[in-house]
């Protein structure tokens, strides 16, 4: 932590190094600490290249994946096809969000009358996160078609879509849960004394809560989501892995593979940072309620 | 005498470079550079005495016949019987070894070329031969001469098409890593995204599913398509050969010197009549569609 002068002087900008700082973990040593955290580094990074490049299948390796012609000429194609893995993301997020919410709702209401559905819920999560996605993915979308049922669309990428949102709400909804259980009961006893319903404490009272303090996980999930849409690609629909794939066999070399890799990460690394923001938003607003959690 | 000098300089130097790196640097893709004989001694081979050969599982008729045992599925490569188990074995007696000293691998395709010691002496998989693909791997000449096709439903829109221009409005497929695909992207350009399926049994699956309209898939594949996988379906035809035509090549390591070994066993075994005769054999139904015009 900086010292408390500091901060008066420029509360924003001394936070912000603060937090730098600490994700460093370099405050203790100061400035000594510094320069050997920076000579290290060095010196850890040239030993790192100076193995690989003096692995006896560098020229190999360098010359199948590291072939700059292999990736700029495969880049747009991938990109174009990376579209695709975009549109499925937003649109499932969307899905995810609400189903997981009720499936965890489900399961955190008490009471024996509501056994079955608390049971159910259960049920649900074991399975959805159970079975692994590239399955469930090969199941739907070739197994829901092949009944021929009028009305059934045959579309893949419309399967692949359900697939994604069973999977990830089983993961949501336990994520959820965490949240709503990590509310202490005496929020809803004292919403109830004050003559909320229980659906309306549920609703004004708890939820809220639960949810700012799951944010970082919630967005957790939804990069490991961005990633999964390339499994989309088993069932022949040509998003960005597919895409890969298919550069990479026409000519046997794998510079698509990092093309499309700088494409995932370009919308993964700005979403990991977005979320770091919000908590970090989400703190300060709590601190300048006065502590209020 | 100089360039006497520098050129046993640069022989030391290949030497060394070929003994760090694993890998020599010949760029001739029949690996002719190297005078070794190719006695059965002599041939330089991942086991000596056995000649370890790769192909993919399951392996499908007509290239590979016999009934299935562990861990082989569909067909069984060790049965001899299917036109490249047939080709690999005839190439091995030319070689000098007996059927016993033949092992198969199980080699999936995108293995075939990844970077790195090869686990097989060569890869018979009905891969193509192009240009790119020969900077990274060596090919054997031709062992098959290969056609495209289209398998279509019968009574679908598509199944009365009779020109290649006549496919373009339809959604075709192929499986990843064919020229199949290369064909529906360069000569067909058909209006709708084509698919790619990573395995043969998801593009099967598509075209029962009528997920898409066609499947593009080399000429005796198609045939046991329609046979076998896919009924009430037919081949609506192949396409034209290409400038220079298209052949599948065995695939080997870069530089190894058992290529130009392979190549003579093939030579040897074209001038004899053996490989029209194997043909004849395993893919005689493989003639006889129309072409598309």
């Amino acid at each position: 932590m900086a010292s408390e002068g500091d901060r008066r002087a420029d509360p924003e900008v001394a936070a912000r190094r603060s937090r730098l700082l600490d994700s460093l973990r370099l405050e203790a040593e100061g400035a000594r600490g510094v320069a050997i955290a920076l000579i290290s580094t060095a010196v850890f990074i040239a030993a790192a290249l100076l193995a690989v490049t003096h692995s006896p299948g560098w020229p190999e390796v360098h010359r199948v994946f590291f072939g700059w012609h292999d990736i700029s000429s495969s880049f747009p194609e991938i990109a174009r096809a990376f579209e695709l893995n975009v549109k499925i993301f937003l649109v499932c997020e969307v899905f995810i969000l609400a189903l997981a919410l009720l499936i965890a709702v489900l399961r955190s209401l008490s009471g024996p009358v509501f056994f079955p559905l608390r049971a159910l819920a259960v049920i649900y999560t074991d399975l959805a996160r159970g079975v692994p996605t590239i399955l469930v993915i090969a199941l739907l979308g070739f197994g829901a078609p092949a009944l021929q049922l009028t009305g059934v669309p045959r579309s893949r990428v419309f399967w692949a879509g359900v697939a994604l949102v069973l999977v990830y709400s089983g993961y949501v909804a336990e994520v959820y849960r965490a949240g709503i259980e990590s509310v202490h009961p005496s929020q809803e006893a004292a919403a109830r004394s004050l003559g909320l319903s229980r659906f309306q404490a549920l609703r004004r009272v708890i939820l809220p809560q639960a949810i700012r303090r799951v944010v970082p996980p919630l967005l957790n999930d939804f990069i490991g989501l961005q990633k999964d849409t390339a499994l989309v690609g088993v069932l022949g629909v040509v998003e960005a892995f597919n895409q890969t794939q298919i550069d990479s066999s026409a000519t046997f070399t794998y510079g698509a593979y990092l093309a499309a890799a700088a494409l995932f990460v370009a919308i993964t690394i700005p979403l990991a940072r977005f979320t770091d923001w919000l908590v970090a938003r989400d703190r300060r607003r709590r601190q300048a309620a006065g502590g209020f959690a | 005498m100089k360039t006497a000098g520098i050129a046993v300089l640069m022989l030391v130097v290949v030497a060394l470079a070929a003994a760090a790196c694993g890998s020599s640097k010949k760029s001739s893709s029949s690996g002719g550079g190297s005078q070794s004989s190719c006695a059965k001694s002599d041939l330089n081979l991942v086991t000596s005495g056995k000649l370890t050969v790769g192909t993919d599982n399951p392996a499908f008729p007509p290239w590979f016949g016999g009934t299935p045992k562990s861990p082989w599925k569909v067909s069984d490569p060790r049965s001899g019987q299917g036109f490249e188990s047939a080709v690999a074995y005839a190439v091995a007696k030319q070689l000098g070894f007996s059927k016993d000293e033949v092992e198969w691998k199980h080699v999936p395709f995108t293995n075939s070329y990844a970077p790195g010691p090869k686990s097989f002496d060569f890869d018979i998989n009905e891969i193509s031969y192009t240009a790119a693909r020969a900077k990274v791997v060596a090919f054997s000449d031709s062992y098959y001469d290969v056609n495209q096709s289209v398998v279509v439903n019968k009574g679908t829109p598509i199944a009365s098409v009779t020109t290649v221009a006549g496919l373009k409005p339809y959604e075709l497929g192929a499986q990843l890593g064919t020229t199949s695909y290369q064909l529906i992207k360069n000569t067909i350009k058909p209006s709708k995204q084509p698919s790619v399926f990573p395995q043969n049994t998801g593009a099967v699956q598509a075209l029962k599913n009528k997920q898409i309209d066609g499947l593009v898939v080399d000429l005796p594949t198609a045939f046991y398509v329609t046979a076998v996988q896919v009924p009430n379906s037919k081949v609506l035809g192949q396409f034209p050969a290409t400038p220079g035509g298209e052949h599948f090549g065995m695939v080997f390591q870069k530089g190894n010197s058992l290529v130009r070994c392979v190549n003579q066993a093939l030579t040897k075994l074209r001038s004899g009549g053996t490989l029209k005769q194997l043909q004849q054999k395993w893919l005689a139904k493989a003639t006889g569609a129309p072409t598309l015009k």
